[in-house]
């Protein structure tokens, strides 16, 4: 299994009141899957993605992503984690505005710890990443010069450019136009089965949820369904 | 080592976008820097001119000085060294009247009266050029420029000095060691030694100094010279010194000097230091999402934080090297601009030691400031990426916190010590600076939290919303009012002390109040001057006697033992040896006050010798109380003295003060010259019997208040220059923080801007919105300063000048209104962009 998350609990402190946002969350992902999370607002999605990807701890319970258990590890040690097996892509995109599309893509590569790239392998290796999202001839220009989609494409190359075993896509087309986002859907799709990757991803969108392998709906951060979806 | 890697290529990287911050930041640090190494480079500049100039800083090997025509030994050594062929030069300077025939106009000036080759080492400038050469050719004079716009004259008039004329041969440029701001009182006045006895100016009473100026074969045979003649010279009160040691001296004074210089510059620096601290947490805010992503993309806290440390590293050694080069610049117009205080010509040359220390001190400084703010990042949590809602963490007091402060506090420290002329005035100066600051620091918090209280409810729209913004989270409003108000406190304070020095000043010289003293006016000259001054309209005149004298014992043990005692009693020596200039009379005046002893009235008893009154910081500096006998020497003449009384002196008055008064019936046969005091309102006529005066008693020396004036304010005016530059400098670091605090809250303005203006609001009132939130903030600074300033002033005035205080509440009340409106243009002109694009193409930017 690459995610096991057992008895999942998370509270909150907000206001002097307890408040309660995931319980009793158990599932397991495989190697490859690709699993869609969905539910209303405040349903717990991205709560659950941030534990997966060990950017909170729970409250209570387990998350062991490749057979590693979350748990006791400090801050550091999973940052570590995430340099090595993890990628990302944010629904507000989240590109480094002072960097060039390129520099965004490097980002992940100069920061696994693993591995150290040669200057020139690694930018090769960045441009491929960009000529894969149609993007290479625009690698010097800045997020500001690029549009919303464009944006969304560099990082999915850098969400891919430390060959992660585990893709976590937080709403990916939130703020994306349909036929944008569809493209982008397309993209996704495509890149996560060349790389071979475990691919996690919350959405609304039910365009989005019905190309996945499996769905998992919350509501008030319970599971309510788990389905396999259409492939 | 992938971190450090990964560190360096995300600095760099970052660091080509972020020019506009790099400014931002730099220039906080830069005022601070480049006033640091333009003084150090200026006072390695003067040091070595001093050395390379050393000699000539004298104008000879060995230069001996007496208050008495030489006599005895040294008369005699003197005529050995001359027989023995040793160039021996001698100046003898005095104080007369100087007379422009031309416009009529008199000045107290120092003649000095050149006899032999003098100088040896060095040239004496003038201009025209090279007339020293020809000084000794007729009756020339050369004089100091000052002397000539006084007068009203120029090179090629008449001057009588005394019963002689002599013709302004040229303007003195400048003379090797001698500094500008002490021929203030004095302007000199080089003439020929031949020619002194034609002036007939040379008289009792006059106050003479003798000096001799040696030729001799180098340093060590100096050196020599005055080991071997020490011991007579002592006994003749000779004081000699060789160009070695007046190098020293030299040194040593400009040392002080340019240190306390120094503190000034790094007051800018240490002003630069919060506006880079402020400048740290606007450039931290801005990075709260790319913290965020590069932690969720697998940062550590360490790699994280390095990355952030390191740019702003990279800042600091920026916004240094643009200080050293404005260093450089400055340090060329020091010389020029501290003229008055050089003793000779200054080059100025690039010095890799002060460059080195500002580039370094600018960096180091830069990074102790911006460690506090730095540190938020290793707490931003990664979950920020995900989203906006993340609550951030308390603060917490952990190691790397003490460290940040410990850093901030030691840099304080070490800096002032190292920097200040004594390590105990850079404590002190460390500790007033951390003072002030925490004092400004708690009433800007007071001042804000009050505005945010007693904020009206019912105010128009414009006004709350512009007063509400003061409070936004991440406000910089006490960082602004703490860094605005600092510069307006300095310039406040300086301005209520001047002003009331000058006050004072002109309330002893208004009114009935004396404002022309004529001095060393011989008993038979006394009917007639007073007559004079009485047709000039200053009324009837007292004439008060001087009475010269030197102390010969104190309580039966001479002053050759006392002298020479080293055991017990460290009596001053200055006060021992130096020539008094004794009163008597049988009533105290105004400016004295008895506070031991009685006062005499009636006749002397006959078992008691004469009684006299001593002044109380004199009786210190002697070691003599109530009772003690004191004998004195009037020109060969000894008279036994017992101390009847101590008195307080207010010397600050403009009066003739004594330290020591003797009864009457006992100075009256004395040899003795007088003084008086007169009052003549009309400057005209004030002028014509000061000409009138020295036509007819060429001896007499008269001071007009105007020459006091001028003197104070050249005085007065060369300190506030130097406050004023860092009061400069300290608003220059508030405007800094005034830009950085409206690039905080830019992107909230983007939004309320884009809302306000769909809600229908016009550019018009935006602005105002604007106009009211950076009015607030630079009233409460300019209270802050203003009111802190008045308080700085009064305590001052009234404790350390002791006088009389007086609020100039309408040059305060201006400054806070210059304050005001410029940190409200500031703050406009730093969001303009806000006011002056389209909704639609900030909708856009919002959108991206």
């Amino acid at each position: 299994m690459m995610i096991i998350a057992q008895d999942l609990e998370q509270t909150y402190i907000s206001g002097g009141r307890r408040l309660t946002v995931l319980r009793d969350v158990n599932f397991t992902v495989e190697e490859r899957g690709l699993v869609a999370v969905v539910g209303p607002s405040g349903s717990g999605k991205t709560t659950l993605l941030g534990l997966l990807a060990g950017l909170d701890r729970p409250s209570q319970g387990t998350v062991i992503l490749d057979g590693q258990n979350l748990g006791p590890m400090s801050e550091d040690d999973r940052a570590r984690l995430r340099a090595e097996k993890i990628g990302f892509v944010f629904q507000t995109f989240q590109l480094i505005p002072t960097l060039t599309a390129l520099e965004n893509v490097l980002v992940p590569v100069e920061l696994q710890p693993s591995r150290r790239w040669p200057a020139a392998e690694a930018a090769a290796h960045a441009r491929d990443l960009l000529a894969r999202v149609g993007l290479v001839d625009r690698w010097h220009h800045y997020p500001a010069q690029l549009s919303g989609g464009e944006q969304q494409r560099v990082a999915l190359a850098r969400a891919f450019a430390n060959r992660p075993k585990i893709l976590f896509a937080d709403e990916p087309t939130g703020n994306l136009d349909a036929e944008t986002g569809h493209a982008v859907i397309d993209l996704l799709v495509a890149l996560n089965r060349e790389a071979e990757t475990t691919l996690v991803l919350v959405t609304h969108d039910p365009e989005l949820a019905g190309r996945a392998h499996r769905v998992i709906g919350l509501a008030g951060g319970r599971i309510v369904s788990d389905s396999a979806g259409t492939a | 080592m992938t971190g450090a890697l990964f560190v360096l290529r995300l600095a760099l990287r970052e660091g080509r976008a972020a020019r506009r911050q790099i400014g931002l930041y730099a220039g906080a640090i830069s005022l601070g820097v480049a006033a640091l190494v333009a003084i150090g480079s200026f006072r390695a500049d003067v040091t070595e001119a001093i050395h390379a100039e050393s000699r000539s800083l004298m104008g000879a090997d060995v230069e001996l000085r007496s208050t008495s025509e030489f006599s005895g030994g040294a008369r005699g050594l003197l005529d050995s060294l001359r027989q023995d062929g040793v160039p021996v030069s001698r100046v003898t300077s005095f104080t007369s009247m100087a007379l422009a025939t031309a416009t009529g106009k008199t000045r107290l000036v120092d003649v000095r009266a050149v006899e032999g080759d003098f100088p040896y080492y060095g040239r004496i400038e003038t201009a025209p050029a090279n007339r020293w050469s020809r000084l000794r050719d007729g009756h020339h004079a050369l004089v100091d420029p000052a002397l000539l716009v006084y007068l009203g004259a120029e090179v090629g008039d008449t001057l009588r000095l005394g019963d002689a004329a002599f013709v302004v041969d040229a303007e003195l440029r400048r003379i090797p060691g001698e500094i500008g701001i002490q021929t203030a009182i004095g302007p000199r006045v080089y003439i020929a030694a031949d020619y002194v006895e034609e002036t007939n100016l040379l008289q009792f009473g006059s106050r003479a100094r003798y000096h001799a100026l040696l030729k001799l074969p180098g340093a060590a045979a100096a050196t020599e010279f005055v080991a071997t003649h020490r011991p007579m010279l002592d006994r003749e009160r000779v004081r000699a010194a060789t160009a070695a040691s007046r190098e020293e001296d030299f040194r040593e004074w400009f040392a002080a000097f340019t240190r306390f210089l120094a503190l000034l510059g790094l007051t800018a620096l240490l002003l630069g230091g919060i506006a880079t601290g402020s400048a740290v947490h606007v450039f931290v805010r801005r990075k709260l999402d790319t913290v965020a992503v590069l932690r969720c993309l697998g940062g550590t806290q360490r790699t994280v934080f390095a990355a952030y440390l390191l740019q702003a590293a990279l800042m600091g050694l920026v916004g240094a090297m643009v200080g050293v080069v404005l260093g450089l610049v400055v340090q060329r117009s020091l010389p020029s601009l501290l003229a008055d205080f050089l003793p000779l010509a200054v080059h100025p040359s690039i010095r890799v030691g002060p460059v080195a220390a500002g580039l370094g001190i600018g960096l180091w400084v830069a990074l102790a400031f911006g460690l506090l703010p730095l540190l938020t990042v290793r707490n931003i949590a990664p979950l920020r990426a995900l989203r906006r809602s993340v609550e951030e963490p308390a603060r917490r007091w952990d190691l790397a916190r003490v460290a940040a402060y410990a850093a901030v506090l030691g840099t304080i420290l070490v800096l002032s010590v190292t920097q200040a002329p004594l390590p105990a005035v850079g404590l002190a100066f460390a500790l007033g600076i951390t003072l002030t600051t925490a004092v400004l620091w708690a009433t800007a918090r007071a001042l804000v939290a009050a505005t945010r209280k007693l904020f009206p409810a019912n105010a128009p729209y414009v006004v709350r919303q512009g007063i509400a913004n003061l409070f936004r989270p991440h406000n910089q409003t006490v960082s602004v009012v703490l860094t605005v108000g600092f510069g307006v406190f300095l310039l406040g304070t300086l301005h209520v002390v001047q002003r009331n020095l000058l006050d004072q000043f002109a309330f002893e010289t208004s009114g009935s109040r004396p404002n022309l003293v004529v001095f060393d006016i011989q008993p038979d000259q006394v009917d007639d001057v007073r007559a004079r001054l009485a047709a000039a309209g200053a009324g009837e005149t007292a004439a008060v006697p001087i009475v010269p004298a030197r102390i010969a014992a104190i309580g039966g043990v001479s002053i050759d033992e006392l002298l020479t005692d080293t055991s017990s009693l460290r009596r001053s020596r200055w006060a021992l040896r130096r020539e008094y200039r004794n009163t008597y009379r049988d009533t105290l005046v105004a400016s004295e006050r008895l506070i031991q002893g009685s006062w005499w009235t009636g006749a002397r008893p006959d078992t008691l010798p004469a009684r006299i009154s001593v002044e109380e910081d004199l009786a210190d500096e002697l070691h003599v109380r109530l009772g003690d006998r004191l004998t004195w020497d009037f020109q060969g003449v000894t008279v036994e003295t017992v101390i009847a009384s101590v008195r307080q002196v207010d010397w600050a008055r403009f009066e003739t003060n004594f330290f020591v008064v003797f009864e009457p019936d006992v100075l009256e046969s004395a040899p003795q010259t007088l003084v008086t005091l007169a009052h003549i309102d009309d400057a005209r006529r004030r002028a014509e019997v000061q000409r009138d005066l020295v036509l007819q008693h060429s001896n007499l020396s008269l001071l007009d208040i105007s020459v006091v004036q001028e003197v104070l304010e050249r005085l007065l005016g060369s300190v506030a220059l130097a406050i004023r530059i860092m009061a400069a400098f300290s608003i220059a670091c508030g405007a800094v923080v005034v830009v950085g605090a409206a690039a905080t809250s830019r992107f909230q303005r983007l939004r309320e801007s884009v809302l306000l203006r769909t809600l229908g609001a016009r550019t018009s009132q935006v602005v105002r919105v604007l106009a009211v939130e950076y009015a607030v903030l630079g009233s409460l600074a300019s209270v802050l300063g203003v009111v802190l300033a008045a308080l700085a002033g009064w305590v001052l005035v009234k404790f350390f000048f002791e006088l009389r205080f007086t609020l100039p509440s309408i040059p305060l009340l201006a400054l806070a209104l210059g304050t005001t409106v410029v940190t409200t243009a500031i703050g406009i002109f730093a969001s303009w962009d806000l006011v002056r694009r389209s909704p639609l193409a900030v909708l856009r930017d919002l959108a991206d």
